[in-house]
């Protein structure tokens, strides 16, 4: 048995060490906001916040979860609330399914640069493939989230 | 009115089996099944689409798969717009894939354009059946009520009945035989916008996609399929795979020969999903290749460029004589472009959940065509499709791929022999791997100009392995519908033409991809007439407005024949935005491309430059005709990821194969256009009360050849094969 801390709520589960944690989180633990995408790291549909830190899940062992405290799209954090504000003004999803990613990676991006530039996202999101190409409304909300905080 | 009818209750009961009473009314679908519903009692529920409950909630049924195209807020927006709903009590519900429902294939760019006017008389229906009740009520006639956001009001005293409290009465009422539909001026939400109904659930991950599909005690499944497509499993040693913790079985499937049954392979069931990848990492397997064994897609292209430098098929209308023009000629111009196989990739892999039991089937899968998998699913079975039922799930990205519910036949085929909930994941390898591929293609264009540099003599020869080949396997030569997506119905007057088609033999399945046949066909004819235009010494853009010629309807047999000026205004429109003429920057240069597809208007002017032999995208600005629009916002929102989908095909798509494998397998050898690389797009939507046109696709086909075009202005080095990585300069 072992627990995995996410979205401040503990679960208590049964898996294998190696298990990456998107499995973990989807399929043992039942959270499938987090989405799976490629499984090698490459598009970023499976971000988590590992202790604030954003990280691909992935392409990480249920073991190094143990222990961290682990955000999903279905928690919250400051940025996190403000930025599906945003995302809802700008109505920037099509499909939705890479949202979740795109969503976690840019509260990421404000967790650390609270007002970012334009080059700034683009560095930033590179690791987030949306495949109906939401981009530029991707960038136009992370700024009207800025805004919205500034307010 | 045309098409709504009356349909006695014995016969309804006779065709549905149903005993409840009620509301009886149908609809016809242009040259589609009827459509009929029934209330109940605690419900109103005038039709298929519609259920007013008691607190006013009112449930709008989306026939059509929602893939990103915004299709649920969108046609929920036309039901509640003519009901004088308001948005805030609307709730919309996934349809089941069923005949009642009509054709619910989600593609082709054509849910609003065939089913906007239906889904409005849904609403109208709904309407006059909700004031007759009030009129009733109040005893004056209907002409006195009017409605106004969920409300009858009474025109005489402002007296108001909520829509809600009307549902027992409105039950009463007969179906009208007649409705009115708004003026545009009326609209509420049509045209307007409006965010997506589901913004909620996919900023919190609360949206249920088919691979979010859970139920108790189900098995997660992967499939080992053979490398060349339609090889077959020789042996295999599955001891390995059964060693993984979390396996629980391993066995054979047979593939099914159908166009949507699946390949076939060693399935792995386990107890959650990376145990069903790491067994099938573990299993050994010996594969016969079978006939595709040897499939070499870099040889094969090249013997279609040879073939298509010799005279083919003749395909219609033939015009004159190209062979007369071309030797009267004042200068000749030819070419030959080269187009790789690409991939769908949708965000969310090919997967479904099945369940069979008792007979008795049910599927949740993200699929575009409920029908075809309900259809697939029985056939497997060899029950009725009354038996199955399948529930459409969100699909993360479609694009085509989610049409071919050979994913679904799996997951039936793996719960029958499981006797368990059974949910099939394709991995990312798996999709790039195994899928229906866009074809690959080659052109040969030859035109003759005359000593003014206007075009006398055409010669459009193409060559690609047909869609028909997945329903026919010895098809080998282009559908006529292929061909008419652009290449022999190409918008402009030019006196002797004639049109060609090679013989390409399928390797792999053949599928369609958004746009399908228009992304190769807009390449090589914007290409080609932008390298004439430079012949004759003219200004790209005027060059190609006199190649369209005057004002004129095509003669055509069609629901929404070609209009030039609708597509010369969108040219105007999206070079006048992009200040076409202007002095640009050293190493800058502009590129315009025009389609005419799914019935809509499209022209994209891309701004790039070449430096250092580094091509960098600057600007995109679209212009599109799609007639009557539903959700502005939303049209914007597809024309932009149109924009995006053709710079992937521009700079990165391509699919290659040796000794019968993909030689690609994920997003880090099939790439896929990342936001550093996406600049400023601009779209003008064009207002007008034309009937409304396809949206989700005509965006795509004009991007790459705009994005060409725009790199032989800037550097006079012209591209004719993609992507443009494969040139070094991306």
């Amino acid at each position: 048995m072992k627990t995995l801390t996410i979205n401040g709520k503990n679960h208590n589960i049964e898996a294998h060490d190696d298990m990456p944690l998107l499995w973990a989180i989807r399929d043992i633990v039942g959270l499938t906001g987090t989405k799976y995408g490629c499984g090698v790291s490459q598009c970023g549909a499976c971000s988590i916040l590992i202790d604030g830190e954003l990280a691909k899940s992935c392409s990480l062992p249920l073991s190094y979860g143990i222990g961290k405290n682990i955000t999903t799209i279905e928690g919250k954090t400051t940025n996190l609330e403000i930025l599906r504000k945003a995302w809802s003004t700008i109505n920037v999803p099509q499909c939705g399914y890479c949202q979740s990613g795109q969503l976690i990676a840019a509260s990421a991006l404000l967790d650390n640069n609270p007002n970012p530039t334009d080059e700034d996202i683009d560095i930033a999101m590179s690791g987030n493939i949306c495949r109906c190409g939401t981009y530029s409304r991707i960038k136009k909300a992370i700024h009207t989230a800025v805004k919205l905080k500034n307010k | 009115m045309e098409g709504i009818q009356n349909i006695s209750r014995r016969n309804f009961v006779k065709v549905f089996g149903l005993a409840s009473g009620g509301l009886i009314i149908g609809c016809q679908f242009s040259s589609e099944k009827e459509i009929v519903r029934i209330d109940d009692g605690t419900t109103f529920a005038p039709n298929l689409f519609i259920q007013l409950k008691k607190d006013g909630k009112l449930i709008l049924i989306c026939s059509r798969s929602e893939m990103g195209q915004g299709i649920r807020t969108s046609l929920g927006s036309a039901i509640a717009d003519e009901m004088d709903a308001d948005w805030k009590y609307v709730e919309i519900q996934q349809a089941t894939g069923d005949k009642k429902f009509g054709n619910q294939n989600t593609d082709g760019s054509r849910s609003v354009r065939t089913i906007l006017a239906p889904m409005r008389k849904m609403g109208a229906i709904a309407k006059q059946m909700l004031i007759a009740a009030a009129a009733k009520k109040w005893e004056i006639s209907a002409s006195e009520c009017k409605t106004e956001m969920h409300y009858v009001i009474n025109k005489n005293n402002n007296k108001k009945l909520f829509f809600g409290d009307l549902v027992e009465d409105a039950m009463k009422i007969e179906v009208p035989k007649d409705v009115t539909l708004k003026n545009k001026k009326d609209f509420n939400y049509i045209g307007k916008k409006l965010k997506s109904i589901d913004i909620k659930d996919f900023t919190h991950g609360g949206a249920t996609f088919g691979i979010d599909a859970r139920l108790p005690n189900m098995k997660f499944a992967t499939i080992a399929r053979c490398p060349s497509t339609f090889g077959s499993v020789k042996s295999f040693d599955k001891t390995k795979a059964m060693a993984v913790a979390g396996v629980e079985d391993v066995f054979e499937v047979e593939r099914v020969k159908r166009p949507f049954g699946m390949l076939g392979g060693v399935a792995v069931i386990a107890n959650n999903t990376w145990s069903a990848i790491q067994g099938r990492n573990n299993l050994e397997i010996e594969w016969d290749k079978g006939k595709n064994g040897a499939y070499d897609s870099k040889r094969y292209a090249q013997r279609l460029t040879n073939r298509i430098h010799t005279r083919a098929k003749v395909v219609p209308p033939t015009k004159g004589s190209v062979n007369k023009a071309f030797s009267n000629a004042s200068q000749i111009v030819e070419a030959t472009y080269q187009l790789p196989h690409l991939v769908h990739a949708p965000m969310e892999v090919p997967n479904a959940l099945a369940w069979v039991h008792d007979g008795k089937c049910e599927v949740w899968a993200p699929v575009q065509s409920p029908q075809s998998a309900r259809t697939e699913a029985a056939a497997y079975l060899g029950i009725n499709e009354e038996n199955v039922t399948i529930n459409v799930t969100f699909l993360g990205g479609g694009f085509g791929r989610k049409s071919k519910p050979d994913f679904v036949v799996e997951a039936v085929a793996l719960s029958k022999r499981m006797n368990a909930p059974v949910q099939v994941v394709w991995t990312r390898e798996d999709d790039i791997q195994h899928s229906y591929y866009h074809t690959t293609n080659v052109q040969y264009l030859k035109a003759s100009l005359d000593k003014n540099g206007l075009v006398t003599g055409w010669l459009h020869r193409t060559a690609f392995p047909t869609i028909n080949s997945t329903f026919m396997p010895s098809a080998n030569y282009a559908a006529g519908w292929e061909i008419g997506q652009g290449m022999n119905n190409n918008p402009f007057e030019i006196e002797n033409v004639r049109y060609e088609n090679a013989k390409a033999e399928p390797h792999v399945r053949i599928g369609w991809l958004r746009s399908v046949c228009a992304i190769f066909h807009s390449f090589g004819i914007n290409s080609f007439i932008d390298e004439l235009a430079a012949k004759a010494e003219k200004d790209p853009l005027q060059f190609k407005l006199d190649l369209i010629g005057k004002d004129r309807i095509r003669k055509e047999k069609s629901p929404h024949p070609l209009n030039t000026k609708r597509l010369k205004n969108v040219m105007k429109i999206a070079a006048k935005k992009a200040n076409w003429g202007r002095e640009l920057p050293k190493g800058h240069g502009l590129g315009i491309a025009f389609y005419y597809s799914f019935y809509s208007y499209v022209a994209t002017v891309v701004e790039v430059s070449v430096i250092n032999n580094k091509v960098k995208l600057h600007n995109v600005w679209t212009a599109l005709d799609c007639g009557m629009y539903l959700n502005k916002d939303n049209v914007i929102n597809q024309l932009e990821g149109s924009a995006v989908f053709g710079m992937s095909i521009a700079l990165h798509g391509k699919i290659t194969a040796k000794d019968g494998a993909i030689e690609q397998s994920n997003f880090h050898d099939y790439i896929l256009t990342r936001m550093h690389e996406v600049p400023p797009i601009d779209i003008t939507i064009v207002d007008n009360d034309e009937a409304p046109t396809g949206v989700g696709e005509p965006g795509v086909p004009p991007v790459a050849p705009a994005i060409v075009n725009a790199i032989y202005n800037a550097t006079g080095k012209r591209y004719r094969t993609l992507p443009l990585s494969e040139h070094g300069i991306v």
